[in-house]
């Protein structure tokens, strides 16, 4: 089959910290070599790997490293991949919003990207020229929108309010007009970054209605990125699998997809145990850092849901400027925040020196599952709080199910924490 | 590379290579997107009277009002001349033809980051937000000059002033687009550097201010010291003020070497803008 978009060695290159080299000089410098004199960027470092863990300022990191792959006719893609593999990046080159820094891309037809809806929607315009003006700045001629003005209209379901600007709109409406230009536009390949996620319930099953007219009765491909697996199982054929800026697999979906559930829990390793790490910042040193299960020893076990963990370390403050405090922050697997704790109200450090802080959960507060922590130490200062000390992924830890309390048909309970609460029976009228 | 090698024999609608060439400009692309031009001009337009009080009557007392200003600070104050012409039609003159300039320049000046919303969530080409800009000023400057020929029948009838036509009134539309060729041009230029330098756009707002008392704009180039008028005619401004004038009012020269010489500048201007402009508007949203 015929493809209809190809990509070759795309890398893209970004910069952090700072705008350009920095100096004009430099710019020139660079602009000479690459445009002139046809050789390689010399501020260009090949083979440097994205990880956002171990940047530094002023760094250079490649969001996206040698990707090439095609797609066919008619063939809907999926991206998946956790926070920060690259995925935007690679929908902004798709739909040439930055260029890539090396490598080539080619498409047939005409490609509409929506990574958000209703962009240049002008509130002082009334629905029915913000249309124009949507689908005009999407790809689409008058003409074409006129033609299918009537459909438009009909499918947002905004009825006799297409006449009034849209600053009056809910945002229920706002978003439903949005997709409603969108959905109609007359491209081969549509691109759209988890916009199935807007409107209510009963527009949302429109929409994905809607979506597979469009791959089914049109023939249209379309790109789409979610983190919602079951969105990119049933909607696309192909799936791409991005890790750190490089495609780790381009495979039918189902293998895709399972490749990334197992990646997610394969990765995981335990980093329980009270070591010495040693993390240096300007006012905060972190000498180590663990945590015991109840009173037990440390070690580096599953911990039981029904014992409250104990989180511990020992810090050494530099300055006595300012107060500190703690912050805990708890993600999931996939780096999708659960929750913060802070000590705010309840500790502050506020001596010079070596010190331990000792952090105790109640018991089953977390759910059973596997979870990771990003330490934080703020300061205090008069013009208000700023982070002093941050490490992220200080610490992974898996939480198990302590009983057979609950029969295995039951399955696994949902969500991620399982705080105690107080229950109590009022009596009514009971025998 | 064994895949691209294959297929450069299809046909590709899209081609988008790191290492393509800086002058490559895309005019069969430009075409598919003018109702899109159409639109925004429209969109400007509509959404900047549709809020205010006095609506479409702005266009006609901004220029009015800063006419009294300057009657009052160069013809009063400072005793400036200006060859023979009413004061009022001399400065209005003047305003109307500035203004058109430096709001077609400062406007695309910051083009990418008024419009980095847009530009980060959809591709069009993006020259067409700038030409959408023109496009507009060049309507505003239309207005106004109805507002500048009413007051100039307004001094014919009281103040005896002639108004001659003939065929050098047909240069005029040739002068003003003359004007915004310039200012796209210096804006194309500057567009790129403020995306990377922020700060550039409040020095080119203060800049713009300054080179209007360094072009013949309230005072007639005549009333110039000679030892001024050579480098003043380095200003490709001076020799089209001059023209405008000229052709509107019957006053000032116009020296055919050095219209020449502006228009020689002006295009030069607009192409070194076009493929800076090209080059800054495939990676600007990462810088900005």
């Amino acid at each position: 089959m015929d493809s209809i978009l190809e990509v070759n060695n795309i890398s893209k290159l970004y910069r952090l910290g700072e705008i350009g080299t920095g100096t004009l000089g430099n710019d020139f410098k660079r602009w000479f070599q690459k445009s002139i004199l046809k050789q390689q960027d010399p501020y260009l470092q090949i083979g440097k790997e994205n990880n956002r863990n171990k940047m530094e300022e002023g760094d250079v990191f490649y969001s996206l490293n040698d990707i090439s792959f095609s797609i066919s006719q008619g063939e809907s893609l999926g991206i998946i991949g956790r926070n920060g593999a690259g995925k935007s990046t690679l929908l902004k080159i798709l739909s040439r919003i930055t260029s890539p820094t090396t490598g080539s891309l080619k498409i047939k037809g005409r490609v509409t990207s929506l990574l958000e809806v209703g962009t240049g929607f002008h509130p002082d315009l009334t629905g029915r020229e913000n249309i124009f003006l949507n689908g005009a700045i999407l790809g689409m001629r008058k003409k074409e929108i006129a033609r299918k003005l009537d459909s438009i209209i009909d499918f947002s379901g905004i009825g006799s309010f297409i006449d009034t600007p849209v600053r009056r709109y809910s945002s229920g409406m706002y978003v439903r007009l949005a997709f409603s230009v969108a959905a109609h536009l007359e491209s081969e390949i549509l691109i759209l970054d988890e916009v199935l996620s807007v409107g209510d319930f009963e527009f949302q099953k429109k929409c994905t209605e809607k979506m597979n007219e469009l791959k089914n009765a049109e023939g249209k491909t379309i790109i789409l990125v979610s983190h919602n697996i079951d969105a990119i199982r049933s909607f696309c054929k192909k799936s791409l699998f991005l890790e750190n800026g490089r495609l780790k697999m381009f495979d039918e979906t189902n293998l895709v997809a399972d490749a990334y559930m197992r990646g997610n829990h394969e990765g995981f390793e335990y980093k329980t145990n009270l070591v010495e790490i040693k993390f240096e910042s300007k006012g905060f040193d972190i000498i180590n850092f663990g945590i015991r299960n109840g009173e037990c020893p440390p070690f580096d076990k599953p911990i039981s849901r029904d014992k409250s963990i104990r989180f511990e370390f020992v810090y050494n403050k530099k300055t006595v400027a300012e107060n500190n405090f703690v912050v805990f922050k708890y993600k999931d697997i996939e780096g999708n925040y659960i929750c913060t704790m802070d000590s705010y109200n309840q500790l502050q450090i506020d001596k010079q020196g070596e010190g331990r802080i000792v952090m105790k959960t109640h018991p089953f507060f977390f759910n059973t599952g596997k979870y990771r922590v990003d330490l934080f130490i703020h300061g205090i200062f008069e013009d208000g709080v700023r982070p002093i000390f941050e490490q992220r992924d200080i610490l992974n830890f898996e939480v198990v199910a302590s009983t057979m309390l609950f029969s295995e048909n039951l399955g696994v309970d949902e969500g991620y924490l399982h705080p105690v609460a107080n229950w109590r029976i009022e009596e009514i009228n009971q025998i | 590379m064994s895949i691209s090698k294959i297929s450069e024999k299809k046909d590709w609608d899209i081609v988008v290579d790191a290492n393509a060439s800086f002058f490559t400009i895309k005019f069969k692309e430009l075409t598919h997107y003018k109702d899109l031009l159409y639109l925004l001009v429209r969109r400007d337009f509509v959404f900047i009277y549709k809020q205010t009080v006095l609506g479409p009557i702005w266009l006609f007392l901004q220029p009015m009002l800063t006419t009294l200003v300057f009657l009052f600070i160069f013809g009063r104050v400072a005793g400036m001349g200006t060859g023979g012409v009413p004061k009022p039609l001399f400065y209005l003159t003047g305003i109307i033809s500035w203004s058109f300039f430096s709001e077609s320049l400062t406007k695309t000046a910051n083009v990418f980051s008024i419009n980095a919303p847009i530009f980060g969530k959809v591709y069009f080409p993006r020259i067409i937000v700038p030409i959408s800009n023109i496009i507009g000023s060049f309507i505003r400057l239309v207005i106004q000059l109805v507002l500048l020929f009413l007051v100039m029948i307004y001094f014919n009838q009281t103040a005896g002033f002639k108004i001659e036509f003939g065929f050098g009134q047909l240069f005029l539309p040739f002068l003003f687009l003359l004007l915004g060729v310039f200012g796209l041009g210096i804006g194309l230029l500057f567009s790129a550097l403020t995306t990377k330098y922020r700060d550039l756009s409040h020095l080119l707002l203060f800049g713009v201010q300054l080179l209007m008392f360094a072009s013949p704009v309230i005072f007639p180039l005549s009333s110039t010291p000679k030892s001024l008028i050579k480098i003043m005619s380095y200003n490709p401004l001076s020799a089209i003020f001059e023209s405008i004038r000229f052709y509107l009012l019957g006053t000032g020269t116009v020296d055919s070497l050095n219209l020449l010489y502006a228009v020689v500048f002006c295009i030069t201007s607009l192409v070194l803008g076009i493929l800076v402009f090209n080059k800054a508007e495939k990676s600007f949203i990462d810088t900005i």
